[in-house]
């Protein structure tokens, strides 16, 4: 069970959030000029790494504000949170 | 009645008797005993039956490790309990228990048989026996083995008993309160910081608070001396809490920790009444320590399992702490030096007993200890079978060879009746690995150790693998001086005598003359797998620890193999020639011991399972005799039976009044966002699929919301109240994770958007007035609103007051009915609805329920999202293309209505379906086919809605079917278990398909 450092609240349990999938999935400005294929890849294809992830995290039972957490999947460690639109910190690849 | 209890302790007081019953007679025990300690008080060893072979089994140790005394407490159907180990449950006035697996009775048990037919059930045994013919398994061999299989019996009734949940926020979480434990726990407190202590005894101090042994000294007191002052001393500290018989049960990741309370278990029946039976608490620890010590490992060998035999430390236990004598010629067999331990504590109290080490010699304080008082001791000995049916009365021994593979020389016959052996010590690591933690194997003692030590989590004492008390304390204080960050002096000091342990020898599988398909060396007592299981499995091509232990069900019981797993790998490393450490253990999962379902759910039982949303009108549908029918959370009124009707004749006759004059529903539980903001229309284009910027104020329109992948996600009306401000309505059930959805896109993909979006689903309450006499009735409520199609058309808003209350009022249809939906302030909704009831007597209007609005709609076609759709309907597949703007450039999920998939022909569309009797009511869900005589069936799709229509006097379903939109006028057939319905497919609007009705 995380503890989740909010952005905007704090440090709370994991049970407030929801977790949004991988982050940094752009939608595409113009999607009817993309293939199927294109299109596929946004729509469907996540990376779901042994390592360093980027995600999307919802503070859904709090202030309902959506950041970004870097996390390594392979022990759960949260290494880092920042806001949505702000650039990932570049020292996790 | 023979008494074993041969001494005073502390910690039994004789001058309490507690009776309690055993197998249906009654005995008496002493305040303070455990179930397993009152038991060996009267001399009863023999406690149950083994699982497969019905083999005679006594207890075995004195903590959470036992795996044969377990028993069935009390016979209520409702709070029977099974599977409780003797060895932990507290003696109260009273306590009814009965062992279990085994019938008529423990000492004479038909199942027996099967030890003699054992040759014929080895590991595998139902995997392979039970395979063929096919049609047994069903019919003869399921039933047969489930009828002799199982340990105890569930109870058949809820259990009324009342458990609690706590969360707590501590710095210092420390597990287990032995003496590491205590020392930790001191420590930390006394630096300030918030600390929780919790021991699964109801006395603190583990293993050292009965140690008594000269040799092992502590500032020059008896160790056990010592701690009782520490222990003492600890309850003084303010910011230690300290929690007796309390477990815990699971370690999750970052400290989050699940542990049980036991609050009324130990109390007598009467005192139980009311209380909380035990609490869960949730903890969050900063910082955790885990000093969860060791257990000792049985040995392995001919027949090891007989009643008479334990642990040697169990029976030292029994005797300094209990005051029992577990037998009165006792023979101990160890490979290590803690049974020399047991050895003289039995001698002091006068118990012969004698020692049977595994080791060629041995040199330590304990031994030497031992040798001058004369013990016998049996250097480079093995025992080699015991006998003894009901329990144990002799043994043979035998002379290890050099290399220990063999015994050598003749046999020695000794009696006995008791028998105590030691494999050494398993280091408790269920924690660290719990949480993640991974192992390392120390080949010195053969013990798996917490491989690494984190900045919020550290093992200390003897699940670390520190076995004498010097070690112990100056590890701990170290380690805990540095783990958190502090500098205590308090042990500074601290002069430490103990025994230290020179000389070790283990041997996982004992040397036997006898081959070994002969012998019984059990490993799992309780699931009954034997050495001889484990070496079969290798046998067949078995090399994982994981497939072993799952085909000879080594430590899969409810002990969760703590006394076999360390054997099991043993035997497979030297068995398969490798190194024990490359082996891995199986994985270690929560909980640590059986947790009852009710301490995991707590109050969230009966009435408070779950949050119920009612709505403001509720009060009046259960005066109205509604019956319910949950949506989500919500409460929704079904249909409102009169005068004993069943639930179809309610529907038909609610349907009919609606169509025929007039109904009234509560549509409250509707979602209901307010969006506003400067961008509200674009917001809206971008998130429907049709168009949302033209829309005038005032004016309603439907919209259907889509996935990116361009599945219909939800759909419903939305309002345009003002030039910046609209009204969305969602599905009831759809309502928060529609707002979800959008909040997401708002916050993430489009931020530049001037939109705001409030849920106000709570806020208004909702009656929807429909039938050809609704507008009269509105004119009733509403005498100075102009009710007229010029003013007040389809699809528009208007807002006018009753009685000084603003109302939102919408002339919006779901039933294809002239029909208007009124908007109030929730608090006024009650009143509001009784408004309406009293304004529409003379045209009988009639509450009707979801189900006839489902009935309603699907009279006229309209979809319920979840109903009809799935999360694989495109708005083309429901035949709603006219609902997609082929204008607007972009909208969520517009690129993937024209992915290859989508726009396949032959995807599941929506159509009508009509029976050929028209009598005939299709089953939802029921699947369609369009041929029954080929050998393998094509299912073309399923009824989504079907119902009896009183308007149309017909049956009238909806269903999906492949390739549907051109299948109008096809003939398809249901096949129903006993019959097969032949269906027309037809259009999926069934009534009044101008509109009529709705512009009347």
């Amino acid at each position: 069970m995380f503890l989740i450092n909010c952005p905007f609240c704090g440090e709370r349990d994991q049970s407030e959030f929801s977790s949004g999938g991988e982050a940094h999935i752009v939608r595409p400005k113009q999607p009817t000029e993309l293939s199927d294929d294109e299109w596929a890849e946004y729509l469907f294809m996540r990376k779901n790494i042994k390592g360093i992830q980027f995600e999307r995290w919802n503070h859904a039972h709090g202030c309902r504000k959506w950041f970004n957490i870097v996390r390594d999947t392979s022990n759960d460690k949260i290494l880092s949170v920042y806001k949505m639109g702000e650039k990932p910190p570049v020292n996790y690849k | 009645m023979p008494n074993y209890r041969i001494h005073k302790t502390e910690y039994i007081d004789e001058t309490k008797r507690v009776s309690f019953k055993y197998d249906g007679k009654t005995y008496f025990g002493c305040e303070g005993d455990t179930l397993a300690s009152a038991l060996l008080a009267n001399g009863i060893h023999l406690v149950g039956r083994s699982f497969k072979y019905h083999r005679p089994r006594g207890i075995v140790s004195c903590g959470a490790e036992e795996p044969n005394a377990i028993c069935q407490i009390g016979s209520k159907k409702d709070l029977t309990e099974p599977n409780v180990r003797a060895t932990e449950l507290e003696l109260y006035e009273g306590l009814e228990a009965s062992s279990q697996n085994c019938w008529p009775n423990v000492k004479f048990d038909i199942g027996g048989i099967n030890n003699f037919i054992s040759p014929l059930i080895p590991a595998g045994f139902y995997y392979k026996t039970f395979m063929w013919p096919k049609s047994f398994w069903k019919k003869v061999y399921e039933p047969l083995i489930r009828l002799s299989a199982g340990l105890g019996k569930s109870p058949t009734e809820p259990d009324p008993d009342i458990y609690d949940h706590k969360h707590v926020h501590y710095d210092v979480l420390v597990i287990g309160g032995g003496i590491s434990g205590i020392i930790t726990a001191k420590m930390a407190a006394k630096n300030n910081l918030k600390t929780l202590l919790v021991d699964d005894k109801k006395i603190l101090g583990g293993s050292t608070i009965y140690q008594n042994n000269e040799a092992i000294k502590i500032d020059d007191k008896l160790s056990s001396e010592w701690l009782k002052n520490e222990i003492q001393e600890i309850k003084k500290l303010s910011n230690l809490t300290i929690k007796i018989r309390t477990s815990i049960a699971a370690y999750h990741g970052y400290n989050f920790l699940l542990a049980k309370e036991n609050l009324t278990d130990h109390l007598p029946e009467e005192k139980k009444k009311n209380k909380i039976r035990q609490r869960l608490w949730k903890i969050r620890a900063k910082k955790v320590v885990i000093a969860t010590g060791s257990i000792e490992r049985p040995l392995v060998f001919n027949n090891n399992d007989r009643p008479g035999i334990l642990l040697s430390n169990s029976i030292n236990k029994y005797l300094d702490y209990y005051g029992v004598s577990c037998g009165e010629n006792i023979i101990l067999f160890t490979n290590n030096d803690s049974a020399y331990e047991t050895s003289i504590s039995l001698h002091k109290k006068g118990i012969k007993n004698l020692i049977v080490d595994l080791r060629k010699s041995a040199s330590s304080e304990l031994i030497k200890q031992a040798e001058s008082l004369g013990i016998k001791i049996y250097f480079n000995h093995v025992v080699t079978n015991t006998f003894g049916y009901r329990k144990i009365n002799s043994l043979e021994i035998m002379k290890l060879s050099e290399d220990g593979n063999t015994t050598v020389g003749n046999k020695i016959k000794l009696s006995c009746d008791c028998l105590g052996m030691s494999g050494g010590w398993t280091p408790m690591v269920h924690m660290h690995t719990q949480s993640g933690g991974k192992l390392d194997f120390r080949d010195d003692d053969q013990v798996f150790l917490p491989k690494e030590n984190s900045e919020d989590k550290i093992s200390v004492g003897s699940c670390n693998g520190d076995f004498d008390l010097e070690n112990i304390i100056d590890k701990t204080v170290n380690k805990i001086n540095k783990f958190l960050d502090i500098d205590n002096q308090d042990y500074q000091d601290t002069n430490i005598i103990c025994s230290k342990e020179n000389d070790k020898r283990n041997i996982w599988l004992l040397p036997n003359k006898i081959p070994l398909g002969k012998t019984k060396c059990f490993i799992d007592f309780q699931n009954d797998s034997t050495a001889k299981d484990i070496k079969l499995a290798l046998k067949e091509g078995f090399r994982s620890i994981e497939h072993v232990k799952r085909y000879t069900t080594t430590g899969m019981a409810t002990d969760q193999g703590k006394l076999s797993n360390m054997h099991a790998l043993g035997i497979i490393a030297d068995t398969a020639g490798v190194k024990m450490g490359t082996l891995g253990t199986t994985t270690f999962r929560p909980p640590f011991t059986p947790l009852a379902f009710g301490t995991l759910v707590g109050r969230n039982v009966g009435k408070f399972f779950e949050v119920v949303r009612k709505t403001s009108m509720h009060e009046w549908h259960v005066e109205n005799n509604a019956e319910f029918e949950n949506v989500g959370q919500w409460k929704r009124p079904w249909y409102y039976p009169k005068d004993g009707e069943n639930m179809h004749d309610s529907v038909q006759r609610e349907s009919k009044a609606a169509r025929d004059s007039a109904g009234i529903l509560d549509a409250s539980t509707l979602g209901k966002i307010d969006i506003q903001g400067t961008d509200a229309s674009e917001f809206l284009n971008r998130v429907y699929t049709n168009a949302w910027s033209k829309l005038a104020i005032g004016k309603c329109r439907y919209g259907i919301m889509l996935n990116e992948d361009g599945m219909v996600y939800d759909d419903g009306v939305t309002t345009r109240i003002s030039e910046n401000h609209y009204l969305m309505t969602t599905t009831t059930g759809g309502a928060a994770n529609v707002l979800n959805k959008l909040e997401d896109y708002l916050q993430t993909e489009w931020p530049e958007l001037d939109v705001y979006l409030t849920s106000v689903t709570d806020h208004y309450s909702t009656a929807s007035i429909c039938g050809p006499n609704s507008k009269k009735i509105l004119n009733k409520l509403f005498p100075n609103l102009d009710l007229s199609d010029e003013n007040f058309p389809h699809m528009s808003f208007k807002v006018d007051k009753i009685e000084n209350i603003n109302c939102r009022i919408m002339r919006i249809s779901f039933t294809g009915e002239l029909s208007y939906e009124i908007n109030i302030e929730s608090k006024y909704g009650n009143s509001l609805w009784k408004m309406c009831i009293e304004a529409g007597k003379e045209f009988n209007l009639t509450p009707y329920g979801t189900e006839t609005m489902h009935l309603l709609r699907a009279e006229k076609g309209f979809i319920i999202v979840g109903q009809d759709t799935d999360g694989t309907m495109t708005p083309s597949d429901l035949q709603m293309d006219w609902i997609v703007s082929k204008k607007k450039y972009d909208f969520i999920g517009k690129r993937s209505l024209y992915r290859s998939d989508t726009i396949r022909e032959d995807r599941k569309q929506l159509v009508g379906l009509l029976t050929d009797d028209p009598k005939e009511i299709l089953e939802e869900g029921a699947q369609i086919v369009s041929d029954i005589k080929s050998k393998h069936i094509d299912m073309l799709g399923h009824v989504t809605s079907s119902y009896f229509s009183p308007n149309l006097n017909k049956s009238i379903a909806l269903a999906v079917v492949r390739s549907g939109k051109t299948m109008k006028g096809q003939k398809l057939i249901i096949p129903m278990e006993n019959k097969n319905i032949n269906v027309t497919v037809s259009d999926t609007i069934f009534l009044d398909k101008d509109n009529k009705k709705l512009n009347a």
